[in-house]
């Protein structure tokens, strides 16, 4: 994004995308009237093959490996985001989702030993948790963007990690190495949430919300100037964007979306304990990321699909005691020859039949 | 895991076909078990042998139980709860089995006892978890326990500890559930007896250089109750020699195991005499102990010299699971209420001794109290000390006592 | 800010327009931080357990010895090369692995030490020659191999190794403990630690200042871009670096699994020590490794005395405060600070 139009930062933006970089919009006149505008016969197919899914299905795969994947997908979609759009990428975005879960499980209804329940209802309960998840998001940003990007890797992991440590040790409040239990969705308009149909769709619902803001706030002028800073975040601040600002602002944003599939997450589990954002969980929502793409708002989707039929499914097909093996060699072998990850792989194949190249990713420029 | 799977399918199938040739109508029906055990991270080495249990009790009857063939479905975690019930709704959605056998820790315990109120029509046995909450506060009908848990593998040890002049101990521990519920154990009854814990120190987990809490422990005790397992144990073993701390120790379950007595490293000799109790003992001289350490060991010749605690407890459990079985003649019907019946009935004769169940399906079994001895061939072993027959979830209290108390955290009980 | 520039380009070719601001508020937040800390010593010492606040403070400073070995190599890869190094902590566990497995059969330590670090030396060299050579200036992407390695060696180890404990049959000069004043007796292994990790910081620096690779570290270090740009050849300095970086970890493998013990979990444990070393320290610089480690460790153990179940808060909290007041690190360089892409 080399034409800033303003030197407002939230003023209208014309773009043109010269800067080889990930995900970048060709033309917007206006964001909210584009959404409908770019709607294609491929997403009415998929949609349709989605809202038919959970009736064909077996409820295992409707709810372990399809909701599963779409709220796993939801917290890498707020990798994505960050790491896409912003060039910033987080190691903490699970622990943001566990934030949220452990809100809820806090606020909401829920059994532990030894911490703190307050048992509010829901609908003060999840906004609680999000906002709160929003706010720590923006602090660990505000903390990790201030210094060269590269840092925001290591001071995310850092901070994750330090995360994880004090719910275990804590145990007045967050019940420490047992956490809480017995943590459902509410049961509303007599449906339970919890049985696999339904909270498929409620899954399905959160994640396509989640999915169309990315790609509305992509072509909104905060995204464009957040893409312009991943770019170049010299000419940005020259041109009087506050690029700390925007950054921070960015970190908040893809909390929220973390925050929600972690709400989901802690309903999916029914249960919350330190091992939810344990490091390898940290890294799992990394490789789910990679593996998927971080070009499009679908990679981490796709990502979350082949790493959730791969855990349940790798027992069957390989030594279920080399999970880590394959999972890592997998996400190796896509860093190093496929750095879009499947979306990659897959625009890669389209160019080769001939129908336009595939664009570099965030992955293989500079740095993050 | 398939070419295991494979081949013990194929094993079982052959010892099915050579037992009950002619019968061969009957035995078309499987009933399927799924296993579940850590078979990655760092509790893998547990896991696998939790899992040489389990298929070691359904070898000994050729692959059979209730006059049916029985397929044995293996499933994986980590040690993380969610994992877990993830692998048992699998197990049972996915690959039908309509029995489950898991999970080994105490954490995922308490996940799979919640999830298998929503699997009425499944009957899930526990494999190793020792958790007292899981059959304690609000228990499941169809979770069953038949190993003791970490409470009740401390029984006995209190008393042994006084007799030899214990009077004033301190603690240190790992800070998590598994160590308060062994603590507990102890303490139920040294505390009740007149002992004292004057000092608990609680190290957070992952912190592995133990010298400062050496340095706090206080020098006018009798004896350190150490309650540490693997890489924590060994390390604090080495610091506190090389600090030149001379206690006698009293061990928990997991502290002076057998990995930990026969580390990688220098043997430890002033670990000589060390109590400590838990379910099962390797010196136990029992014949049903011999022969059941036999089996094991010709069975796995890659396993470990004697089987460990969670091949012990998954045998216990995988045992169960069939001689229930067999007392039904196969028969699953109605919702598995004649099998349940028959396993909450059961006076399981294992190799520690007979088992039986209290009103929350949780085992009522024997416990050991053991000391490191040195066999003549210089390697260390457990000798065993003493044993207790009939060991509850109450500790061997009264009911008015344990409840009293409730279960133990970190300063729960006290009695300094 | 890399992800501002194009590859090719580094952030030490920007044109800086002044160091970092002084602040005049600055002697009240030294003072803020000093306070309590001399008042907690002066009661840790005089009116609670004299003996228990020293033992405390020299464990710290033995483990801050250790954490600094591990943390050296990171610091030193990451100042020349922008390689967050995320398998570091797996190149630690390997020197480990190595060490023993040679110390087991030849029965002398000091070989066992000589492998760890020739071993995770080499494995270095091999990933700098055979990958990160052919990713100049993608950071991010190194970052991602190396997280990529660090699963694969962890799952290996676990694989070949199994999830026993194993730990090193150290000298008996060196096992045991010494008289030591005020203390009456310390561990003679934790003072040897300490004159392992002196040494090693006395001569990486003499390395550095003295040497002419290490000028050319150095260099690098300050300005890549000249470095190249000067004639030197660059994938040369680079590979010697990262064989030193991987061969530290690796020689803290060796001594650090003597002094506790190699289990799979240590990898993620030294990782996390090394990242929060050289946050706090400042990146690229080893006094600033020095200084980390001393507050991290300091931390650490005066938590498990004083306060057992918040030690982790301490540490995570000098971490907030460093990041937030200087974030570059204590020791860090100024370009850290002014590569934001505000200059």
């Amino acid at each position: 994004m080399n034409t800033g139009a303003g030197a407002q930062a939230w003023g209208p933006m014309r773009s043109s995308p010269s800067v080889p970089g990930a995900p970048s919009q060709v033309s917007v006149p206006s964001p909210a009237g584009s959404a409908l505008a770019h709607i294609r016969a491929r997403h009415v197919i998929v949609l349709a093959a989605l809202l038919i899914y959970p009736f064909v299905a077996t409820p295992f795969f409707t709810f372990q490996i399809a909701a599963q994947s779409m709220l796993l997908g939801l917290i890498a979609l707020s990798l994505m985001f960050l790491a896409g759009y912003g060039g910033m990428v987080s190691l903490s975005q699970m622990t943001i989702a566990g934030i949220a879960g452990y809100a809820v499980a806090i606020f909401g209804v829920s059994a532990t030993p030894e911490g703190v329940v307050l048992g509010w209802p829901w609908w003060l309960a999840v906004p609680i948790a999000i906002v709160a998840s929003m706010l720590v998001a923006a602090l660990i940003g505000w903390l990790s963007v201030r210094t060269d990007g590269i840092y925001t890797i290591m001071i995310t992991l850092a901070v994750g990690v330090a995360l994880y440590y004090l719910a275990l040790q804590n145990y007045s409040v967050l019940a420490g190495f047992q956490g809480f239990q017995k943590i459902a969705p509410p049961r509303l308009f007599g449906i339970d949430w919890r049985s696999p149909t339904p909270f498929y769709f409620l899954t399905l619902a959160l994640a396509l919300a989640g999915y169309w803001a990315v790609k509305y706030v992509a072509r909104a002028p905060f995204g464009l100037a957040l893409q312009g800073i991943r770019d170049n975040a010299r000419r940005m601040e020259a041109l009087g964007f506050d690029v700390t600002a925007h950054r921070v602002a960015a970190h908040a944003l893809a909390g929220g979306l973390a925050a929600v599939g972690g709400v989901l997450l802690v309903w999916y589990n029914g249960l919350i304990t330190p091992a939810s954002i344990a490091t390898n969980n940290l890294i799992n929502i990394l490789i789910i990321a990679v593996i998927g793409g971080m070009r499009h708002p679908i990679g981490p989707f796709l990502g979350a699909l082949v790493f959730v039929l791969l855990q349940n499914f790798a027992i069957d097909l390989v030594n279920r005691e080399r999970f880590n093996l394959v999972i890592g060699t997998g996400f190796l072998l896509i860093v190093l020859f496929s750095p879009d990850g499947l979306l990659g792989l897959w625009s890669r194949l389209r160019a080769r039949l001939g129908s336009g190249a595939g664009k570099p990713s965030p992955v293989r420029r500079g740095g993050a | 895991m398939k070419s295991n799977r494979r081949s013990f399918v194929r094993t079982a199938i052959a010892a099915a076909v050579l037992s009950s040739l002619g019968l061969a109508a009957q035995a078309q029906e499987t009933i399927k078990i799924g296993v579940l055990a850590t078979l990655e991270g760092p509790f893998a080495a547990g896991g696998a042998d939790g899992m040489r249990g389990a298929e070691l009790a359904l070898r000994e009857r050729n692959g059979m139980a209730g006059g049916k063939k029985v397929e044995l479905v293996k499933a994986s975690s980590n040690a993380q709860p969610p994992v877990a019930v993830a692998a048992v709704r699998k197990l049972v959605e996915q690959d039908k089995v309509q029995i489950v056998v898991g999970p080994l820790s105490g954490g995922e315990g308490i996940a799979v006892k919640d999830y298998s109120k929503t699997v009425p029509n499944i009957t899930i046995i526990n494999g190793s978890s020792g958790a007292q909450a899981t059959t304690l506060v609000d228990p499941s009908p169809n979770f069953f326990r038949f190993n003791n848990e970490g409470a009740q593998w401390m029984v006995g040890l209190g008393e042994e500890a006084l007799k030899r002049g214990y009077k004033k101990v301190a603690l240190i521990s790992e800070d998590y559930s598994f160590p308060y519920s062994q603590v507990q154990g102890f303490m139920g009854q040294y505390c009740k007896l007149g002992g004292k814990v004057v000092e608990k120190i609680w190290v957070p987990l992952g912190h592995k250089d133990f010298s400062t809490a050496i340095a706090r422990i206080p020098a006018d005790i009798d004896a350190l109750l150490v309650v540490l397992g693997g890489a924590d144990a060994v390390n604090f073993l080495t610091q506190y020699e090389q600090a030149g701390g001379n206690k006698p120790m009293i061990g928990g379950s997991i502290t002076v195991s057998q990995d930990v007595l026969n580390y990688k490293g220098k043997r430890r000799e002033a670990l000589l005499g060390t109590l400590s109790a838990g379910p099962n003992a390797d010196a136990y001289d029992a014949p049903e102990w011999k022969a059941f350490v036999a089996s094991y060991k010709k069975n796995f010749p890659d396993g470990y010299p004697s089987p460990g605690l969670f091949a012990v407890n998954y045998y216990i459990n995988m045992k169960a699971a069939l001689d229930a079985l067999d007392a039904v003649k196969g028969d699953l019907s109605d919702n598995q209420s004649k099998y349940r019946a028959a396993l909450t009935k059961l006076q399981l004769k294992g190799p520690t001794g007979t088992i039986t169940l209290d009103h929350n399906r949780q085992a009522i079994g024997p416990n050991f109290v053991t000391e490191v001895a040195k066999a003549p061939d210089g390697s260390f072993y457990n000798k065993v000390v003493s044993r207790v027959e009939k060991v509850d979830q109450r500790l061997n209290l009264s009911q008015a006592e344990f409840d009293k108390m409730g279960i133990g955290t970190r300063d729960n009980p006290a009695c300094p | 800010m890399s992800a501002v520039l194009k590859p090719g380009t580094y952030p030490g070719t920007d044109p800086r327009s002044g160091s970092v601001p002084k602040r005049s508020w600055r002697p009240w937040i030294l003072a803020a931080l000093w306070t309590p800390a001399v008042a907690f010593a002066i009661w840790a010492l005089f009116f609670d357990n004299a003996k228990l606040f020293l033992l405390t403070t020299l464990n710290g400073i033995t483990l801050a010895a250790l954490y600094f070995v591990v943390a050296a190599g990171f610091t030193l890869v990451f100042g020349l090369m922008k390689n967050v190094n995320l398998a570091h902590g797996s190149l630690y566990l390997l020197g480990a692995y190595v060490g023993y497995f040679v110390g087991d059969r030849s029965g002398s330590w000091l070989l066992a030490v000589a492998a760890g670090f020739a071993a995770a030396a080499f494995v270095g060299l091999l990933l700098q020659v055979a990958i990160f050579r052919f990713m100049p200036g993608e950071d991010l992407r190194q970052t991602l191999v190396t997280i990529g390695i660090s699963i694969i060696i962890a799952d290996v180890f676990l694989w070949v190794f199994g999830a026993e404990v194993h730990q090193f049959d150290p000298p008996r000069w060196i096992f045991g403990s010494v008289p030591f004043p005020l203390v009456d007796r310390y561990p003679t292994y934790r003072l040897a630690l300490l004159a392992i990790a002196v040494v090693l910081g006395v001569a990486l620096w003499l390395f550095l200042q003295r040497t002419r690779v290490g000028m050319m570290i150095r260099a690098g270090v300050d300005d890549r871009a000249m470095l190249g740009a000067s004639g030197v050849n660059v994938q040369l300095v680079f590979a010697i670096t990262f064989a030193i970086g991987a061969g530290l970890a690796g020689f803290g493998g060796v001594v650090g699994a003597t002094a506790l013990s190699i289990s799979p979990g240590e990898d993620t444990r030294y990782l996390l020590a090394s990242l929060m070393v050289v946050i706090i320290g400042g990146m690229g610089s080893i006094p600033g490794a020095a200084v980390g480690a001393l507050l991290i460790a300091l931390a650490e153990q005066y938590g498990v005395a004083y306060a057992p179940t918040y030690g982790v808060v301490f540490q995570f909290a000098i971490l907030v405060l460093a990041l937030a007041f200087r974030p570059q690190g204590i020791l860090g360089s100024a370009w850290t600070a002014g590569a934001k892409g505000r200059k």
